[in-house]
């Protein structure tokens, strides 16, 4: 179990003050300064020594993304953008660092940004977080009052300005190209890579867009050390993370926690396990809706990093981890995500704009139980032709979870199907 | 992908008051020169709270400010779900979060109350106008869920019971957001009752705005 002195997010729930004097005094904004002094190339290593992967869903070396950007340019100034458009289903950690930890973002900013060059960071934020927005902007403004941004940024001589600015639900906002077309004022719909946005991203000027989790954990970082950080965790998967828990279990909530911690510990320790014990446990969806769900029976030895997990064709995502327990209609539970892709689908891709719908008026036919056996075979080639068929992966995060299902559940289905069609015969 | 179209009944104008104006002008000086266009989703979002909803005059005015065509303005006004494209409510806007997480906690009962309580249809007004609803996507407190949003302001960890007393407070005033379980945050429920933590702040952060600002005359809830 993670020590308290070890946890980055040491007032994550916002218990303890949280005027800046107060986080000052719990360490943060200490001789930011002297990391800066240390020179970009300085902290990208530490970064990459670090282990740190990206905390948005990817899991992207951090340290590595931010060696792409190249030389400052004075026609063309380098951004760094926040995404704080937190909006996969069971992920709700974001809002608890944007509304009680706002500091650690706040510095992470100013370091992250001088290392890539850029003096100037958006930091983007769904729509819906109003209060969060607005505790955000209070700790930015109390930073400018204190002198740790402005022209020259915690007295390091760097020039460092961070402006807030919020989307108006759109899922799709989330993917970093899709947010940069919001931020520049248009709809939320992806961009072609190449060019990747570190050559032409917001404006057409180099930007790196990362999650909000991996820039408020870089000061920490920096502070105690890259092996310090990369002793939690195993090998490639290290550090400290936050898992959203929500679902059937006894005590939903947001908790920090070792990298590669088992399932098992992490849902019976915090959320006081599986409401109907354990053995009531049906499948998890181990990293936000995107990915597929993992049956009972891998739960029982799964650990909650980005290798086992995608060696279980699933992955970390987000670290929400969705609990459904054998009450559960699992058909519905996924055609809910199903529903869900069919209405943030930004409609520019044909496999996606219809195949969202039809996946989703298909999972409905398995709900009702209206569905005859042929129309699964329909069903999940339909995924196979939307999966790697888009721009962006709205399409793959629609096809994976009902993959996910069939891969674990389809006798489940099948034996719905089965069972309709004897009764009305039956009837008959 | 959802099609959505502006109502048939629109004002005959649209104005900011004075102090959104000003604040306007603050939003826009976010970006750089030439970029003003960046401002539009902030603007339409601060027009939707003065008035409600965002009708066709307020995007003809926004388009003017932002020196953009009006369709563009309109195409961001319908991609963009959090925008109501008719009135809502008088009152309140009851946003229900149906998304997975929600749903397994029993979301599905509230979205049954507000059919019963409120209107049969989402998006409809109740009968004497005051309140409206519609089922969202994840609103991102899946660990406070069920979760409605309200406003600026998200009621957390609801049951049936406390739903329906919700919509009670909302017709007659401006019920506290936060947690119905008395949870403090997102901490495990009963977290700090048995450990040695000492609870320095009064609520959470959203709770404590909410209580310093439910609305400035300039703001509708």
């Amino acid at each position: 179990m993670l020590k308290e002195k070890d946890k980055i997010f040491s007032n994550l729930y916002g218990i303890k003050e949280r005027g800046i004097d107060s986080v000052i005094s719990r360490g943060h904004w200490d001789n930011t300064a002297k990391f800066i002094k240390k020179g970009s190339s300085w902290i990208i290593d530490e970064v990459k020594k670090s282990g740190l992967r990206g905390r948005g869903g990817a899991g992207f070396p951090t340290g590595l993304k931010w060696s792409f950007m190249p030389k400052p340019n004075p026609d063309k100034p380098s951004y760094l953008v926040v995404n704080a458009d937190e909006s996969e289903p069971g992920t709700c950690k974001d809002r608890e660092i944007l509304r009680h930890e706002p500091h650690t973002l706040i510095e992470g900013c100013l370091i992250a940004g001088f290392s890539m060059g850029a003096h100037v960071a958006y930091i983007y934020v769904r729509g819906e977080y109003v209060r969060e927005r607005e505790s955000l902007q209070i700790a930015i403004d109390e930073a400018y009052s204190k002198g740790f941004l402005g022209k020259n940024a915690a007295k390091s001589g760097w020039k460092f300005d961070i402006y807030v600015h919020h989307g108006a639900g759109a899922y799709i906002c989330g993917e970093e190209t899709a947010l940069l077309e919001s931020l520049e004022g248009k709809k939320g719909m992806p961009r072609m890579k190449p060019p990747f946005p570190a050559m032409a991203g917001l404006y057409g000027c180099p930007t790196t867009v990362n999650n909000v989790e991996s820039i408020a954990v870089v000061p920490t970082i920096l502070r105690r050390g890259a092996s310090w950080f990369s002793k939690f965790g195993r090998a490639n998967n290290t550090g400290t993370k936050l898992f959203c828990l929500s679902g059937h279990v006894e005590k939903p909530c947001v908790v920090e926690e070792e990298m590669s911690i088992p399932l098992k510990e992490l849902i019976e320790k915090y959320a006081g396990g599986v409401i109907g014990g354990w053995k009531n446990l049906k499948a998890i969806i181990p990293g936000g809706s995107s990915v597929p769900l993992l049956p009972a029976k891998l739960c029982n030895d799964a650990l909650m990093d980005f290798d086992w997990l995608r060696e279980n064709q699933s992955g970390l995502g987000t670290g929400a981890v969705i609990v459904m327990n054998s009450d559960t209609d699992i058909v519905k539970a996924i055609w809910r995500l199903s529903k869900f892709y069919n209405h943030e689908s930004c409609g520019q891709c044909t496999p996606c704009r219809e195949g969202t719908g039809w996946m989703m008026r298909l999972m409905n036919r398995l709900v009702t139980g209206d569905a005859n056996l042929e129309e699964v075979e329909n069903l999940l080639e339909i995924t196979k032709q939307v999966e790697g068929h888009t721009i962006c992966a709205l399409g793959d995060a629609a096809a994976w979870p009902i993959q996910g299902l069939f891969r674990h559940f389809r006798h489940e289905i099948e034996d719905r199907i089965k069972n309709r069609i004897t009764k009305n015969i039956a009837a008959e | 992908m959802i099609l959505r179209r502006i109502d048939k009944k629109q004002p005959s104008e649209f104005k900011f008051s004075k102090n959104n104006l000003s604040w306007v002008k603050k939003q826009i000086a976010k970006y750089p020169q030439d970029r003003q266009q960046s401002a539009v989703i902030p603007l339409l979002y601060r027009a939707q709270e003065q008035e409600g909803w965002v009708s066709k005059p307020a995007i003809e005015e926004i388009a003017k400010m932002l020196k953009m065509a009006p369709i563009r303005v309109y195409e961001v006004a319908s991609f963009y779900f959090m925008f109501h494209l008719s009135p809502v409510g008088d009152k309140a806007h009851i946003q229900v979060c149906g998304t997975t997480p929600c749903m397994l906690r029993g979301s599905e009962k509230l979205v049954e109350i507000c059919k019963k309580r409120i209107s049969k249809k989402q998006k409809e007004l109740s009968s004497d106008g005051k309140l409206s609803w519609e089922e969202v996507e994840c609103i991102g407190a899946c660990s406070n869920s069920p979760v409605v949003q309200v406003g600026s302001d998200y009621y957390e960890d609801l049951s049936e019971e406390s739903f329906v007393n919700l919509l009670d407070k909302l017709i007659d005033g401006n019920p506290e957001p936060g947690s119905r379980k008395k949870r403090f945050s997102s901490e495990p429920e009963g977290f700090f009752k048995s450990s040695k933590f000492k609870i320095e702040e009064k609520t959470n952060a959203s709770v404590k705005l909410f209580l310093e600002t439910p609305f400035s005359t300039d703001r509708k809830k």
